[in-house]
């Protein structure tokens, strides 16, 4: 007991009167993936943002190990294109790297082909595959990831789910991952935490798929899948960022 | 030359002129990126009431309008944390509010005998800088750079993205803080050469010029200042040759500037 990354304790979170955290409890060991699933305005981000110490909770009791290292992917990274920076600099910012560290990442996530191109002329897939590599740049303890997915079409995404499966067992480091989709991220992961303002069910992927309380919130798998036949329809204009980002900026808000 | 005779006060509106551009160039950039334009007219309009104080009170204008706009940047940072308003609401009322102040606390100060130099205050006044201001504009300017030096690269995470910069450790409201007492001591110096009204197109115009050769934020910040020194030099060219007002000079010639990078670009 006790060799947790991340522990926190019915925490509570409460944003202009409403309830937007309930007693929630979880653990990060070592090398998990945890998956966080819930529908649109179930709290996923904002517990993201609490256990990142982005947002203070309520009540509730949240320790973190001694100098965890944190990389982070938020959700929707914009990045003006009035601001000149190259994918290299982007991925430079903030912390100290070396170049074979650069060399290597990139290598690994299929990036680096485009480290000298401006950030904001990469396609939404590679954005996010770069995104990934900053924050395993910075040899993180816990990588979180707030949707990784978005923006990618479904091949893609599996794609893009299998590496960082992948990712935890060549660098060993945890994964808390955002889903809104559990079909998807499935194979990927080893523990599911469903929440919706509280945790509904909690336990295996397959075990969580079954749980009725996961049945109620999202009914059968066939509406899930629905979704993303809308983000297969779409991704023909993925070469144009322009495009690209207005098409993810829909998505989310829908 | 172009019958211009380098007197004593050209050299030191020169001087000034450049001083300022080498530091809003860098500074410009910034507030382009975090798209701060409206703060900076904000910063300006509060330079009047706080000119109008330094009068009041028999001090110093530099003083009166760095400790005003320290005021207007804390205020905003204090509204903005209920997110009920938008940025440019706050700002809308925090500006136009500190510009009637000003405004009134002028027409007062006139009415008691004091000298107000409105047109000055408004549109610049750049080839009246003594020597002792020259030298308070440059040790201002110097403190700015230096500041600004400092907090470069956290500023420049938050502007890439301000929760991934948070989440990295940046101290991000000490940081933006910091970086609004600078665009108040900017604004403080600015005041004398293009005047309140055109400060936002000191920090603006050459920044935006800058983006089209720029590959790097730093080169960005680069282009900027020296478009902007090429702005205070042909500005005062004009304004010495057709006894054009100066700040204006300036201002339009960075607008021209602006047009000519694009033009480059269409070809």
């Amino acid at each position: 007991m006790g060799d947790y990354l991340i522990s926190a304790d019915q925490l509570s979170l409460h944003i202009n009167q409403r309830q937007i955290l309930d007693a929630i409890s979880l653990h990060i060991e070592p090398a998990q993936i945890i998956t966080l699933i819930g529908p649109n305005g179930s709290g996923k981000t904002s517990l993201v943002r609490v256990l990142l110490g982005l947002l203070q909770a309520d009540s509730g009791e949240l320790k973190r190990r001694d100098g965890l290292v944190i990389g982070y992917m938020p959700q929707k990274v914009h990045i003006d294109p009035v601001l000149p920076m190259s994918v290299v600099r982007f991925l430079r910012m903030g912390c100290q790297v070396t170049d074979a560290d650069i060399d290597s990442i990139t290598e690994r996530l299929g990036v680096q082909k485009l480290l000298a191109q401006p950030v904001q002329s990469i396609s939404g897939g590679e954005f996010q595959r770069v995104l990934l590599a900053r924050a395993l740049l910075r040899k993180p303890d816990l990588l979180v990831l707030d949707e990784p997915a978005q923006g990618v079409d479904i091949n893609g995404q599996q794609q893009l789910y299998q590496l960082i499966s992948s990712i935890r067992d060549e660098y060993g480091c945890a994964v808390l991952m955002v889903s809104h989709d559990l079909h998807l991220v499935m194979e990927a992961t080893d523990h599911v935490l469903c929440l919706n303002t509280h945790i509904c069910c909690t336990g295996h992927p397959e075990a969580v798929s079954k749980h009725p309380e996961y049945l109620r919130l999202f009914g059968s798998s066939l509406d899930g899948m629905a979704v993303y036949t809308h983000h297969h329809d779409h991704s023909h204009d993925f070469a144009v960022d322009e495009d690209e980002h207005k098409h993810h900026d829909g998505c989310r808000h829908g | 030359m172009m019958g211009v005779v380098m007197d004593d006060f050209i050299l030191r509106a020169l001087l000034a002129g450049l001083l300022v551009v080498m530091v809003a160039g860098p500074m410009g950039c910034v507030v382009v990126w975090r798209r701060m334009a409206y703060f900076g007219d904000a910063l300006a309009h509060a330079a009047l009431l706080g000119t109008a104080l330094a009068i009041l009170f028999d001090i110093a204008p530099l003083p009166g309008v760095i400790l005003v706009g320290s005021l207007i940047s804390y205020l905003l940072l204090k509204l903005q944390v209920k997110k009920d308003l938008s940025n440019d609401a706050i700002l809308g009322i925090l500006s136009h509010g500190a510009l009637a102040a000003g405004l009134i606390l002028l027409a007062y100060m006139q009415s008691q005998g004091k000298y107000v130099n409105l047109m000055g205050y408004l549109f610049g006044d750049v080839l009246s800088v003594s020597n002792s201001y020259l030298i308070w504009l440059a040790m201002i300017c110097l403190g700015i750079v230096l500041v600004l030096w400092r907090i470069w690269s956290s500023m420049l995470a938050i502007a890439v993205h301000e929760e991934l910069a948070r989440s990295e450790g940046v101290a991000v409201d000490r940081v933006r803080l910091l970086f609004m007492l600078l665009m108040a001591g900017l604004v403080a110096v600015a005041m004398k050469v293009v005047g309140i009204i055109l400060i936002t197109a000191l920090l603006i115009v050459p920044a935006a010029s800058a983006r089209r050769f720029a590959r790097s934020p730093e080169s960005m910040a680069i282009y900027s200042v020296v478009l902007g020194m090429l702005a205070v030099v042909s500005g005062l060219l004009v304004s010495l040759q057709w006894d054009a007002p100066a700040g204006p000079a300036i201002v339009l010639s960075s607008v021209v500037l602006f047009f000519m990078t694009r033009l480059k670009a269409a070809v």
